[in-house]
């Protein structure tokens, strides 16, 4: 593991709606392999934070640096739009919280899966198919549905399908965005289980936000927890879990409820 | 089955209240400018200011605008629809012309100096003298796939077509072959994606290193393009499944081509039907040359009275 240079690496964050200011002033860094969760209650500013991270909205202020394969770190606000894009297609990941605005619900499967192989240029339809193939068994879906549009899917094949359709690429870096929102306990238990098992399997590093704190336990290694747009605690997840300073982390911690 | 010549007889007189081809001349100057640029970037989609024309969309304005603007008085026009002279839209675009630009019009692909096509390019080859002019009703090849607009344009100009191949994808996975087989879409000059409108697959590869300048023309979404005198144009496709155009077991039924694009005719309830050239100018001179199909000579010359009295009753009404 490469400690010295982190693989993400963001300076003094600031993003303001108007006079609203959704984040504000968030410094930190991300390593190769590392999985980052961002905890805090709904309007903390969550959401906001990954599309600054992704590369969806310009932040008001602050450097998102990330290490491109060719060049090492590099403001990615400072890369021409085409090359943003391009990045966000085949290096990095962003599984949604709602899977209709990650997937072509009209699209089967199959092609939802192949659409990145396509956009990076594959023009082979075995080798597509044969690639999504093994990608939505390794979701562990069934492959008798792979020319089934997602439309049909339902809530916990859509997400399942979402993650596949974001590995294809071997991406190195995926956000997450609630991945678990409006699913069922056991469909979330099965989900978790096989995010666990992709993240160690493929090394992958990711920033997952979530309002559940559960899902932060079981998946990331580090912990921020965000209030008003501020980082306010940050910290090994179970360092932050079980041992919270600020009162707020206390309070989200304590509001759990325990069966 | 005599024709005894194929330039229209009665052309209507011309009508001194419109300006010269119904545009006035700014417009004109306009259009042509938008032409131009398409030239200059080929398969580029430029925005022009659609007039209204006195016809309702998607009957063709997008193509008589740019013929109005590229037409002079020596030039002899040919307009076809689905490869037929006779159909009402090619019928009426033609008098339009004839009436509000006083020029030549033919059926005979070779005296044409520009041709207004719907849907087909014709099957006899055209030279470099020669414009031909589509009327489009959807430029934008990816509209299907993505309804945003700014988006598109984005896909555009970075050259991200992925998603169209996943069309195409789809196409396979549920039919196993590219199953679409009109709007196919090409590559042009390894450039720009770009929907060939509506003209048969069976064409596209003739679009390739066409000698004909061929301009695009879309009235409603008010779009022009155009792809230049021996310009590459590739349809998409897999490495294993390569792009096909459709094939027929009959030949044409009434003048035996074998390697034309033929369209499908009813003849009874019975399920009877025929095969012809969809190129009624191409079928028509073959036959003149004295080639024949399938169809008995009894049965070709009923279809041929049945023709001319149709003609006769379309000159009658001219000469009123």
């Amino acid at each position: 593991m490469n400690s010295a240079s982190p693989l993400l690496r963001v300076n003094n964050l600031s993003h303001a709606f108007g006079n609203l200011l959704a984040c504000s002033d968030i410094s930190f860094e991300l390593h190769s392999g590392e999985v980052l969760g961002v905890v805090g209650e709904s309007g903390s500013g969550k959401t906001t934070l990954l599309n600054c991270l992704s590369a969806r909205l310009m932040p008001t202020n602050g450097i998102v640096e990330y290490d491109l394969r060719d060049r090492g770190l590099t403001d990615i606000y400072a890369l021409s739009e085409p090359e943003r894009r391009f990045l966000l297609r085949t290096d990095w990941g962003v599984v949604m919280q709602n899977p209709r605005d990650g997937l072509r619900m009209g699209v089967s499967a199959g092609g939802n899966v192949g659409e990145r192989l396509m956009a990076v240029g594959a023009r082979h339809y075995g080798e597509i198919r044969g690639e999504a193939e093994s990608w939505l068994s390794k979701v562990e879906m069934d492959l008798g549905r792979i020319d089934d549009a997602p439309k049909h899917f339902s809530g916990g094949m859509q997400q399942r399908l979402q993650i596949a359709r974001n590995l294809v690429t071997k991406p190195r870096l995926i956000f997450m965005d609630e991945p678990t929102g409006g699913l069922d306990v056991s469909v979330q238990a099965r989900l978790l289980d096989l995010l666990r098992g992709l993240v160690r399997e493929l090394k992958l590093s990711a920033i997952i936000v979530t309002h559940d704190l559960a899902v932060a336990r079981l998946l990331a290694d580090r912990l921020m927890v965000m209030k008003d747009g501020k980082v306010v605690e940050t910290g090994l997840t179970d360092q932050v879990l079980d041992d919270p300073h600020h009162p707020y982390t206390q309070l989200l911690v304590s509001s759990v409820l325990q069966v | 089955m005599q024709k005894s010549e194929n330039q229209i007889p009665a052309a209507p007189e011309t009508d001194e209240g419109y300006n010269f081809a119904y545009l006035d001349e700014q417009t004109k100057r306009m259009i042509r400018r938008c032409i131009l640029k398409a030239v200059a970037v080929p398969g580029y989609q430029v925005p022009f200011g659609g007039r209204e024309m006195p016809l309702p969309y998607g009957w063709g304005t997008g193509g008589m605008q740019v013929t109005a603007s590229i037409i002079g008085l020596d030039d002899t026009l040919k307009v076809i629809d689905q490869g037929a002279d006779d159909t009402t839209n090619a019928v009426n675009i033609r008098r339009f012309f004839a009436r509000t630009a006083a020029v030549d019009t033919t059926e005979v692909t070779d005296e044409a100096s520009i041709v207004q096509t719907r849907h087909r390019v014709p099957e006899d080859p055209m030279t470099e003298d020669q414009i031909l002019v589509y009327q489009v009703p959807q430029p934008e090849p990816l509209r299907s796939l993505e309804p945003r607009e700014i988006e598109c344009r984005k896909m555009h100009a970075y050259k991200e077509y992925g998603l169209m191949q996943v069309s195409l994808y789809e196409d396979i996975a549920r039919f196993g072959e590219i199953a679409t087989s009109y709007s196919y879409p090409v590559m042009v000059n390894d450039r720009y994606l770009m929907s060939p409108t509506p003209i048969p697959k069976f064409d596209n590869p003739k679009m390739d290193g066409f000698p004909a300048l061929q301009l695009f023309g879309a009235g409603r979404e008010k779009r022009i393009y155009a792809i230049p005198p021996y310009t590459k144009v590739k349809s998409l496709d897999f490495d294993d499944h390569p792009f096909q155009i459709q094939q027929w077991e009959q030949n044409c039924a009434l003048c035996g081509a074998e390697e034309t694009f033929l369209d499908e005719v009813i003849l009874d309830d019975r399920g009877g039907k025929m095969y012809v050239c969809s190129d009624s100018h191409f079928c028509a001179r073959r036959r003149e040359e004295g080639h024949s199909g399938s169809l008995p000579d009894s049965a070709a010359a009923a279809y041929a009275a049945a023709v001319g009295a149709q003609e006769q009753a379309v000159r009658g009404e001219r000469e009123q």
